[in-house]
């Protein structure tokens, strides 16, 4: 299994999809464990019943049938597929609602959900907060972000609660500014954050703002460190001849130019 | 559900091994060793996977006698284990013995002329440019070719690589320019073909993939004019696409990545969440009084 996580981490993440069903040939005693450590981009269904499109992961899934977030029923129909309690699915709701907000507001588009379960600790539970967005304007040839949110809710004593947040955001794209090349970037990354908040307003404003915070940090992460470290990698590998420094070749093959006329000047006087 | 057969695990295996980025060849080849748990299988796969990937990645050689470096790529490959060196004449087996290469191996005097004018400028070119690179310009078609005669293809190849495991990146530069020589037209007609790859992976895995394709073309004239004239269309082209890559970085955070997710919503300010949830609960309480 380490094997085949290292071989994940060097494969292109845009084809992280037929790696991973490579992966499933070769080690079908592995699977379950593959297909929960290994981050997929999400994979999108539609909700006849309430006309929405929602997202699909384990945490929805009983067999082989999913559960919508708006409906709250599974597809195809199961008789007596894992269910939220009452509560916990009022707290779902909302979620999904207030949610699609705050997507809105970032993504302009996309598909977002919320799944909510019981978790072992007492009143505690967990959630997953998904976005996926798909992107062709502008600049775009066409781009993909995943991204997964699993927060998990500990209520601790005198109204305060422990969260603890691991989120996955999987991206990539291609650009079309320039007809004679192509560019591509791909990339993924995890991250993990933890705080403690008071509850009596509830959960809901606490976890969104943990995951609002981790979306820009990831977004900005990707952004200045990742994508600019492969910046920095081509770049050294071939030094743009424009810019005469004392140290790139250019300049220095031109400062021996120079010194070796002065020299000559010199001797020939 | 059958085990999958041992020529479709071999199969992925090659797949795998020839997705390695740039100088993680070794480490991707010992965890498919892991994973396929079998020496045969991975005997099979990689016999077919590390000459494509040499190729493909124009791997550089030493050659033992310190003489220079051998570039392997499929127009040197007289073999998928001989490779041919025209700046010394040599022909290297991979891993073994170096011979020196028989008449019908190089080109005739007539288009040795113009290889060897080109590759000398090229050199020049790759010393001034590229910190860590290599370079060869191999003839590709028609190299008997005499004065007055029949067209010839030259190709010039450069490749870089910086491979750094502990800052847990690496990346390759690959350049493929066909040189079309045309007596008759009295021209020459350039094809390049550039692709680069980078990869980032501390604690993440990012992975640059850009490609470039650019032409041009020059009278023919003598050797040393042609191969000056040659690298000077190379040297500019691939600043061009550098500059191209520039530009590209440069407008991903305001431009590329806000189509698929903003810095921050239009009103400038962190969302709303109270505002937010208080709506979602008014429409609860409207809800329930109207029950």
């Amino acid at each position: 299994m380490d094997a085949a996580m290292d071989l994940i981490r060097r494969m292109p993440p845009a084809e992280v999809e037929m790696a991973l069903a490579s992966l499933l040939v070769l080690l079908p005693d592995h699977s379950a464990d593959l297909l929960s450590k290994v981050d997929q981009p999400l994979q999108e269904a539609w909700d006849d019943e309430s006309g929405r499109q929602y997202l699909l992961c384990d945490y929805n899934r009983d067999g082989d049938s999913y559960r919508s977030p708006w409906s709250n029923k599974y597809d195809p129909p199961l008789e007596d597929g894992a269910m939220p309690s009452e509560k916990l699915r009022e707290l779902e709701v909302e979620a999904n609602e207030v949610f699609a907000i705050y997507r809105d507001q970032y993504y302009e588009g996309g598909t977002s959900s919320v799944y909510m379960w019981e978790t072992e600790e007492n009143g505690g539970f967990a959630a997953c907060f998904l976005v996926k967005k798909e992107g062709r304007r502008g600049l775009l040839d066409h781009g993909l972000w995943d991204a997964i949110h699993i927060i998990e809710v500990v209520s601790e004593e005198e109204g305060e609660a422990h969260y603890c947040l691991t989120s996955t955001v999987m991206l990539s794209f291609t650009t079309k500014d320039d007809p004679s090349m192509s560019f591509g970037l791909s990339g993924s990354i995890v991250r993990q954050m933890e705080a403690d908040f008071p509850s009596t307003e509830g959960h809901l404003g606490n976890m969104g703002r943990m995951i609002e915070d981790m979306e820009s940090k990831l977004r900005n992460g990707l952004d200045q460190v990742y994508f600019g470290k492969t910046k920095e990698v081509v770049f050294t590998m071939r030094e743009p001849l424009e810019i005469l420094t004392a140290t790139s070749a250019t300049g220095q093959s031109l400062q021996q130019a120079v010194v070796g006329d002065i020299v000559r000047r010199r001797s020939v006087h | 559900m059958d085990g999958a057969t041992d020529d479709h695990k071999a199969g992925i295996a090659k797949w795998f091994l020839l997705r390695s980025p740039p100088g993680q060849i070794q480490q991707v080849a010992k965890d498919v060793q892991k994973i396929l748990m079998s020496d045969k299988l991975y005997q099979q796969a990689a016999s077919e996977a590390f000459p494509i990937y040499n190729m493909e990645q124009m791997i550089c050689l030493e050659l033992p006698d310190g003489s220079g470096q051998v570039l392997v790529s499929n127009c040197g490959a007289l073999d998928s284990t001989h490779y041919l060196d025209l700046r010394t004449a040599q022909v290297a087996t991979i891993c073994t013995k170096i011979r020196p290469a028989t008449d019908e191996e190089l080109p005739s005097g007539f288009v040795e002329e113009y290889r060897s004018a080109i590759d000398s400028e090229l050199l020049k070119y790759v010393e001034e440019a590229f910190p860590r690179g290599s370079c060869a310009v191999f003839c590709t078609a028609g190299s008997t070719a005499e004065e007055d005669d029949a067209p010839f293809e030259l190709t010039a190849l450069i490749s870089a690589s910086k491979i750094s495991h502990q800052n847990f990146s690496s990346g390759s530069w690959r350049s493929t320019w066909k040189i079309q020589v045309n007596q008759e037209l009295q021209s020459v007609d350039l094809t390049g073909k550039v692709h680069v790859n980078a990869h980032y992976f501390e604690e993440g895995n990012v992975q640059l993939d850009t490609n470039y394709e650019g032409s041009d073309s020059t009278v023919l004239q003598n050797p040393l004019d042609v191969a000056t004239a040659v690298v000077n269309i190379i040297r500019s082209k691939e600043s061009e696409y550098l500059l191209s890559l520039e530009e590209s970085y440069s407008k991903l955070s305001d431009n590329t990545f806000k189509e698929l997710r903003r810095k921050l919503p239009v009103t400038r300010t962190l969302f709303a969440w109270n505002n937010a949830l208080q709506l979602s609960l008014s429409r609860e309480v409207t809800r329930e009084l109207s029950k």
